[in-house]
């Protein structure tokens, strides 16, 4: 059990989907804080739900305020970041890029692009934190390093 | 895996010494994953941690509790309230360090941050090797307000503390994105700035190990000296001569040296320099006080240091430049100075908001500025020349924003000694004021600091085209022209162009030279004349405060001057772009900067933070002149003793105070 989790940890990583900085975000877990990790990831999802809220509307508007969209994907590019998501992040950028472009377009596939990683980031996640609640404490103490 | 707490924290510290676990840190930021993420990381620190998301109610927390935290975490971007504004208010205020961080890690927003003065530029995502040395910016803090006060003269800079802030430099520099390059330096020669200085008499203090014993170069001691200079002859004075002349007991060969390398550069400056004239001319045009009538009549010095203490003066010296000059002067007060401007951008460095902050202040500043800029150039210390008084009367009271510290800054313009006499001439005030500008950074004295924080930038500007122009121009109609100095526009460009020589050899950057005459003044002027400048400027300043900073360290004997030109350089740069006026020359002479300056300007993107908590305000580009709050904060913060010392600081000369022995050059052979 202790195995897989650490064997879908470690996919995770190769397969690009986190980075350096959850590494880090497992460090700072220790006996006092068991669920840190967890309780970050949660909380990101729940506030870039809500980031993603805010660009699905603005989009929909479709007055592509792209000041705007960029002040949001700033944010969310930040909590990303944070976290060590990193093809989240990646979409992110490209979506700034085509907002400072004015690319109306772009930003629109891209931000279709970005939630889908998004959505997968979370599920791999959840996943994975459940098996390591039930695999015990010892495993998430345990970094693929 | 072991508890991180245990092995991180205090541990960076000492090992027996609990600081700085127990640091009470205000983390404020919107993204509550980040929130959430800094706070574990700084209590696996062991630091006392509070969150904030919003920016309001961190403030309001801050107030109620004046002394309740030691260090703010910042993020740039919020909804209720820019990053930066919390930043100034804060400096201004509860006088904090201020650590930025962003997941912007563009250049302008990091030099945003150093305007700004925050103490700390953090790229997110943040790691907590990053915070583990958060809490060198509050020893380095409380060092210089430290230093500040245990100074007399306030005018020497606390070496032995910025050796010791340079080990958790050094440190940070590993784990954060953001170094603060020799700000320690400036920040702790800001502090300074408070009233700290003693301008009069001699300041003997060293508390820092380092220090020498500094000479304040006072409006009657650098009279005496400008004497025995001009019947020496410029080109053939040497320290040794003009000490003896001077016949002032104390006053030893090498601060009359040191001394005399300033006081030539500024001469150069004035003189010789015809693109930095021109520049300068634009800056001063602006010609709006008739008190420089009087300023002309002083030698290009006073005219600069008048100018710098307040924009009248400068003014009129820009337009007495541009007269003489001939140049049809777009005189933008600060404009002109794109050498100045360098200047001040090294001073600048610290004292962003000095610039732009002052918005009325600006005439003030403007001269202010220059005085700073001008501290490194032994001109501006003829205020007693003027007749000036008056214009130094007028300044002091444009630059009653900063009481005191006119007198200061005059300080600053000494090149050597920082510490102004009391202002006693009327022009050293002014000066002094200026010099707040660059006090900021520069001010070692505490005069400076207020000065310069108000003029800063701006005024640096400006005054140096003014000293020009009201050089060459109206020799008959200012009524001091004691100083045979007006001779020196003649003097000063073959000085300057021998000064170029001996910058170009230094300055690996082709336009160095061109800088470098033009050096003392352009900066200043391009700086912070006046607020559209200052945003151009404030702009400019950032870049070229940070090349300034890279210039110092790649050049250590030619170093001063180097700096100098780089500064000039890039002042020059900043200011064509602003200037409409851009003289040709100029033009030349900072594109040829330019190119170092933008190395050295990614090279400082990391960097440099003072350490003394610069609270630059100036908002560059956008707010014209911000705040004068930030120039408060600037001047805390930079106290230079006077400009030189801090550029040659940061070039890593190893100068005194009042020596500047440019490793290039022979003191009693100074090639004029």
């Amino acid at each position: 059990m202790q195995r897989q989790v650490a064997l879908i940890k470690q996919s995770l990583f190769d397969q690009g989907y986190l980075d350096e900085q959850f590494m880090e975000l497992e460090e700072l877990q220790d006996d006092a804080n068991p669920n840190f990790v967890e309780e970050v990831s949660a909380l990101y999802f729940k506030d870039s739900a809500r980031l993603i809220n805010n660009i699905d509307q603005a989009l929909e508007r479709g007055s592509f305020d792209f000041n705007r969209l960029d002040s949001y994907m700033h944010q969310f590019k930040g909590s990303s970041t944070s976290i060590g998501a990193s093809k989240v992040k990646a979409e992110c950028t490209k979506f700034r890029e085509y907002c400072r472009a004015g690319n109306a377009e772009g930003c629109l596939r891209t931000f279709q692009q970005l939630k889908k990683e998004h959505s997968t980031l979370r599920k791999k996640l959840e996943h994975y934190f459940q098996l390591a609640r039930q695999a015990g404490p010892k495993e998430t103490a345990r970094r693929p390093k | 895996m072991i508890n991180p707490g245990h092995g991180r924290g205090p541990d960076s510290g000492t090992n027996s010494d609990p600081f700085p676990a127990g640091l009470r840190v205000l983390v404020v930021d919107d993204d509550p994953t980040c929130l959430m993420i800094l706070e574990r990381m700084l209590m696996t620190c062991l630091y006392r941690v509070t969150k904030c998301n919003r920016a309001e109610l961190a403030l309001s927390l801050l107030r109620k509790n004046k002394h309740g935290f030691d260090i703010v975490i910042s993020d740039v971007h919020m909804p209720d309230m820019d990053g930066f504004k919390l930043l100034e208010h804060v400096g201004l205020e509860m006088d904090l360090p201020v650590i930025m961080m962003s997941a912007d890690d563009s250049k302008s927003v990091v030099l945003k941050g150093v305007t700004h003065g925050a103490v700390d530029y953090l790229i997110k995502p943040v790691r907590i090797e990053a915070l583990k040395n958060i809490w060198q910016h509050v020893v380095r803090k409380k060092r210089n307000e430290w230093n500040v006060s245990e100074h007399s003269g306030g005018s020497i800079e606390d070496t032995g503390g910025d050796r010791d802030m340079q080990q958790p430099r050094e440190d940070a520099d590993n784990n954060s994105s953001s170094v603060n390059e020799g700000n320690w330096r400036s920040s702790s020669s800001r502090k300074r700035k408070e009233g700290e200085v003693d301008d009069q008499g001699d300041d003997k203090e060293d508390t820092s190990s380092l220090k020498k014993p500094r000479v304040v170069w006072s409006v009657e001691l650098h009279q005496q000296f400008v004497a025995a200079v001009n019947q020496l002859g410029v080109d053939k004075a040497v320290p040794k001569k003009i000490l003896e002349m001077m016949n002032v007991p104390g006053l030893t060969r090498e601060n009359v040296a040191s001394h005399l390398q300033k006081y030539r550069i500024y001469l150069r400056r004035l003189g010789g320099v015809s693109q930095h004239q021109g520049n300068m001319n634009h800056s001063f045009m602006t010609g709006q006080d008739p008190s420089f009538g009087p300023l002309s009549s002083l030698n290009g010095f006073d005219l600069q240091a008048l100018a710098v203490v307040g924009q009248l003066p400068a003014q009129s010296l820009a337009q007495l430049q541009a007269a003489g000059l001939g140049r049809s002067s777009l005189i933008k007060p600060g404009m002109s100075g794109s050498p100045l401007v360098d200047q001040r951008s090294i001073f600048n460095f610290e004292n962003p908001k000095i610039r732009f902050g002052d918005g009325h202040g600006q005439t003030i500043n403007n001269g202010n500025k220059q005085m700073s800029l001008l501290h490194g150039v032994p001109t501006g210390m003829e205020p007693k020349q003027f007749a000036g008084s008056s214009h130094m009367r007028v300044q002091q009271q444009m630059a009653g924003m900063r009481p005191g510290q006119n007198v200061q800054s005059s300080g600053m313009m000494l090149p050597l000694a920082d510490h102004l006499p009391r202002g006693g001439t009327s022009m050293l005030s002014s000066l002094g004021q200026q010099q707040p500008m660059f006090s900021t950074s520069v001010s070692r004295r505490s005069d400076l600091t207020g000065a310069v924080r108000n003029g800063i930038p701006e005024t640096n500007n400006r005054v140096v085209p003014a000293t020009h122009s009201v050089f060459n121009n109206f020799p008959a109609d200012l009524p001091h022209n004691n100083f045979p100095l007006a001779s020196a526009p003649g003097i000063s460009i073959p000085v300057s162009a021998s000064y170029q020589e001996e910058v170009n050899s230094s300055d690996a950057k082709g336009g160095s030279s061109a800088a470098t005459a033009g050096f003392g003044n352009p900066s200043y002027d391009i700086f912070n004349d006046f607020p559209q400048q200052q945003q151009h400027n404030s702009k400019l300043n950032d870049w070229d405060m940070r090349n300034i900073g890279l210039v110092y360290s790649h050049q250590d004997t030619a170093a001063a001057s180097a700096g100098f030109s780089t500064s000039e350089a890039y002042s020059s740069s900043s200011m064509q772009r602003k200037r409409r006026e851009t003289d040709a020359t100029v033009v030349t002479a900072h594109g040829q900067n330019q190119q170092p300056l933008s190395r050295s300007l990614n090279h400082l993107n990391h960097v440099f933070m003072d350490g003394g908590s610069v609270r630059v305000k100036s908002e560059r580009v956008a707010e014209t002149v911000t705040c004068p709050p930030a120039t408060t904060l600037f001047h805390e913060q930079y106290h230079q003793e006077d400009l030189m010392s801090a550029l040659l600081k940061q070039e890593g000369i190893p100068s005194a105070d009042n020596e500047f022995d440019f490793d290039g050059y022979s003191i009693d052979n100074i090639p004029v």
